[in-house]
């Protein structure tokens, strides 16, 4: 069983390393071909690990020692329990998916060798990050799936950097520094987080940590929980530091589909999980992260309202989608976070991977309103995407239906009635956007034409990567009955307690609101644009340009960070750190100088530095005389 | 008596070397440089080195001077030797401290004491000869190594000097002649 | 009562004299002059060695720096006659080539 470990953990850097020895050269097809089998291999692994690991089996190695200076020590080591082993499956389920998907869409790349070690070095680090047994193995992965992310988003890094007018996310390359600047403020919480669970405990690894975490005074746990949950605010983009998943569209859109929809981003989300013991010490902690939840599941859903880019759209329902995760995880219920984020990983994912072929088919082109009626054109990828956004929307019996209904019912049984109301919105918002999107796309009049190009579907292999994900979206709501029972063998149990009929008017009421959604946005815009509606409210321009957050930050925090910089470098860098050393290599510099005048050429001269040496032998001999 | 030897040599030898150093006819200095090797042959004859008294005056008085005699007639010895001395205080300064320095290590007694050891660490005592008989019996026992490889080093000084001033070494001395006449009559073929 | 301090101060003096010489003169053939009194100085404190410490080795190495110093002049004095005739002088200022 360990060896099973070994290979889904290893398989990703195998992969990685194969293709990196191709990076600087033209497209070789083969690096596609054997990272796909790669973690196809990987995927084997975790399903096996799946079936091995029950209640009194889990799977717990120590690959070796890492630290272990004086009183602190941290081992290598990784465990396969019930979470983590549910994220290993998920991960590599859409990984394997989307590597497939890549060797179609990165069809034309000179990049194509280097894309592929990237994404398997990300999903190698994401493994870490999922099976490390201790905090610092979790940073560890923390920083990897940052830094590929980082790789991944600038891909194209040569694109030059355009007006923020032009392009909310200016380049790919500013996109990506933004996205790694965020992450590492973030991280900084979380350092501080591991810090304090170090200085109080001694130890880093889960085991000891949670079995010791009672000891502690409850303002010390909350500072933990609250440090350690700016971390996850980072990586899960949740506000303030949620600018930078939606510019991250900037990398290609598998990249979007693994990284910023099923993986990184629920790494926040995961910690939170993982860390239940020391977060159900401090439900106040709990509840503040269940409304800033709620918060950001309505503010981007409003954000995506009336965007014009169809991967921003879905970047900001994912950003939505996981201030639902949020929720279920603050109000303690961890095991519905974790459904939820295991569905939400399918259908985004594939939503994701069929915007890619219409942006493929429309060479690249990312404006909806220059879409329109690609259905005749793309039908399976216009079935798929539709499937997703049901999904999305919650409908009966699709996946979205069972997970995010059991948040509400969440809400709604501990009495947090302002927070439900604001998740029933958000799911009304979340069908109407999500529907805009595929009438936008896909029905409608056909824009493309004035612009002459000419969509057709995407290769076979492509669409039959898609069907397992599409498949999965649909029937994954039905595992939740062995899924509760299989996750609780670690995670508390929590059952949402409502009365039968207000279960049955919760249900009414979220499939309603969500049916209503829909169908606003299929009748609205079956002919056509029902934009000018929205601008006619005069909320648009505000929620057009993200709530004027992005210009926010650009005036108030970084052009200041940026003049501090500049001083820094012109006035302390450059005047006194380099002019010192400059100072000591000139003064090196000039002293060799002035000594270079001993060296004439004249027999007289150097015989008087000889004298002179001679006399200074003398009065050496007779200042310093044996036993003085 | 040997007291009066002794400071009436040495203010001789000092005297002359002082000519030689701070003279500006070369002819003068060259006298005083004969002059102070015959006073400090005096010297040896006072430490019972007689071999090597009469050793420096035949070696150093006789040939050396000699060579330097030769040598001299090479160069403009009429005109005085034109020197510009830079940097005349250093200069004296540098020398004058080494003369200070080197009476004071030899002669101040707590320093002495250190430098000089005691007396008769010797080995060899010849026993009933004369100085020139103990240095030929040390020359030819203890030190003949040495002594063979002074003579192969004269040998080879001396071959260094005729090579250095001679012409025509590459031509064999005895066809030399009929080489001269062979090069004269070729001249004379080709006008 | 002549020591060997007075014999060793005599050695030092002269030693100093023909120093100075070496630094002051520029000509050559001077130079090798002074270079004659350093070493003569030199035998008078070996042979002053020799005769207080009862060891011979002293006027051995006396004798061998006679013979060393004879060689010395002959080449070198050969050496400078052909670079009189070269060059025409023999002025340490003129044989500088390097520019310091």
């Amino acid at each position: 069983m360990q060896n099973y470990l070994y290979i889904a953990l290893f398989a990703p850097l195998a992969g990685s390393l194969f293709a990196a020895i191709f990076g600087a050269r033209p497209k070789n097809v083969i690096t596609g071909i054997v990272t796909s089998l790669l973690l196809f291999v990987s995927w084997l692994a975790s399903m096996k690990l799946l079936g091995y690991v029950d209640e009194h089996h889990i799977v717990h190695v120590k690959m070796m020692d890492w630290i272990a200076a004086g009183n602190f020590n941290v081992d290598f080591g990784f465990v396969a329990d019930q979470v983590s082993v549910i994220m290993m499956v998920t991960v590599t389920t859409v990984s394997t998916l989307v590597h497939i998907y890549s060797i179609g869409y990165m069809d034309h790349d000179r990049g194509f060798n280097r894309y592929f070690s990237y994404l398997s070095a990300f999903v190698f680090s994401m493994m870490i990050l999922v099976m490390s047994d201790n905090f610092l193995g979790l940073f560890i992965g923390w920083e990897g799936v940052g830094l590929c992310s980082w790789l991944l988003i600038g891909f194209w890094y040569y694109k030059k950097d355009v007006s923020t007018k032009e392009n909310p996310a200016i380049s790919p390359a500013y996109a990506a520094n933004e996205a790694f600047v965020m992450n590492r403020i973030a991280d900084l919480g979380m350092l501080i987080g591991i810090f304090m669970i170090y200085w109080n405990l001694g130890s880093l690894d889960y085991d000891t940590v949670f079995a010791n975490i009672g000891a502690l005074d409850g303002s010390t746990i909350t500072l933990i929980g609250i440090f350690l949950f700016i971390g996850a605010m980072g990586k899960s983009a949740q506000f303030p530091l949620h600018t930078w998943l939606a510019n991250a569209m900037e990398g290609p859109t598998p990249v979007s589909a693994l990284i910023h929809a099923a993986t990184m981003v629920t790494a926040g989300v995961y910690l939170v999980v993982r860390s239940y013991e020391i977060y159900s010490l401090i439900p106040d902690v709990g509840y503040f992260i269940a409304c800033l939840g709620a918060f950001v599941a309505i503010f981007a859903a409003s954000m995506a309202l009336v965007n014009l880019e169809m991967k921003r759209i879905i970047a900001y329902s994912t950003l939505s989608q996981l201030g639902y995760m949020f929720v279920a995880a603050g109000l303690g219920a961890y095991w519905i976070a974790l459904f939820h984020l295991m569905t939400h990983a399918f259908f985004k994912s594939v939503l994701f991977l069929g915007a890619g072929n219409v942006m493929h088919a429309m060479d690249e082109e990312k404006y909806i309103n220059k879409m329109g009626g690609l259905s005749k054109v793309m039908p399976w990828t216009m079935g798929i995407m539709t499937i997703a956004s049901l999904a999305l929307a919650g409908i009966w019996p699709f996946a979205g239906f069972f997970s995010k209904d059991k948040i509400l019912e969440t809400a709604f049984s501990q009495n947090h009635y302002f927070l439900w109301f604001m998740l029933w919105i958000g799911a009304g918002m979340t069908a109407y956007y999500s529907f805009r999107l595929i009438m936008m796309v896909f029905f409608g009049e056909e824009h493309y034409k004035k612009e002459g190009k000419h969509p057709h579907e995407a290769y076979p292999y492509v669409i039959a990567a898609m069907i397992p994900l599409a498949v999965l979206a649909t029937v994954a709501g039905f595992f939740e009955h062995s899924f509760v029972e299989f996750v609780t063998q670690l995670l508390p149990e929590f059952e949402p307690h409502v009365s039968s009929g207000a279960f049955v008017f919760l249900l009414l009421v979220t499939l309603g609101i969500a049916i209503s959604g829909i169908t606003l946005a299929v009748v609205k815009f079956r002919n056509g644009n029902f934009d000018h509606f929205f601008k006619k409210l005069g909320v648009y321009d505000v929620l057009f340009n993200q709530y004027y957050i992005p210009d926010f930050y650009q005036k108030a925090i970084v052009e200041p960070y940026g003049k501090l910089s500049e001083f820094a470098w012109k006035k302390i860098d450059m005047k006194i750190v380099d002019a010192t050393v400059d100072f000591i290599a000139a003064v090196i510099y000039k002293s060799g100088d002035k000594a270079r005048a001993m060296q004439t050429g004249n027999l007289s001269t150097n015989l008087k530095w000889m004298a002179f040496g001679f006399v200074i032998l003398l009065a050496a001999a007779l200042l310093y005389r044996p036993g003085m | 008596m040997e007291a009066i030897a002794f400071y009436l040599f040495s203010a001789i030898t000092i005297g002359m070397f002082a000519i030689v150093v701070f003279s500006k006819n070369a002819l003068y200095a060259m006298s005083a440089l004969a002059g102070g090797m015959i006073a400090i042959s005096g010297f040896f004859f006072m430490l019972d080195a007689d071999f090597l008294g009469a050793v420096q005056i035949i070696v150093y008085t006789g040939a050396v001077m000699a060579l330097y005699a030769f040598g001299m007639m090479f160069f403009d010895t009429t005109k005085d030797v034109k020197e510009n001395i830079k940097e005349t205080k250093i200069v004296n300064a540098l020398w004058i401290s080494a003369v200070v320095i080197l009476v004071v290590i030899v002669s101040v007694p707590f320093l002495s004491d250190q430098v000089l050891l005691d007396a008769s660490t010797s080995d060899y005592k010849v026993i009933g000869a004369n100085n020139p008989q103990a240095v030929g019996i040390f020359l030819f026992t203890k030190y003949l190594v040495q002594f063979e490889l002074a003579a192969v080093m004269l040998l080879v000084a001396m071959i260094a000097g005729i090579i250095l001033v001679s012409k025509k070494m590459d031509i064999s001395l005895t066809t030399m002649d009929e080489q001269i006449e062979k090069e004269e009559f070729d001249i004379k073929e080709a006008k | 009562m002549i020591t060997l301090t007075h014999y060793l101060v005599l050695s030092g003096i002269l030693f100093s004299i023909g120093l100075a010489g070496v630094i002051r003169r520029k000509n050559l053939l001077l130079l090798f002059f002074s270079t004659e009194i350093m070493l003569n100085a030199v035998n008078i404190g070996f042979a002053a060695v020799a005769k207080f410490y009862g060891d011979l080795t002293g006027q051995m190495v006396a004798f061998f720096i006679i013979a060393v110093a004879a060689s010395e002049v002959a080449v070198g004095l050969g050496l400078l006659v052909l670079w009189y005739k070269r060059n025409g002088t023999i002025d340490l200022e003129s044989m500088q080539e390097m520019k310091g």
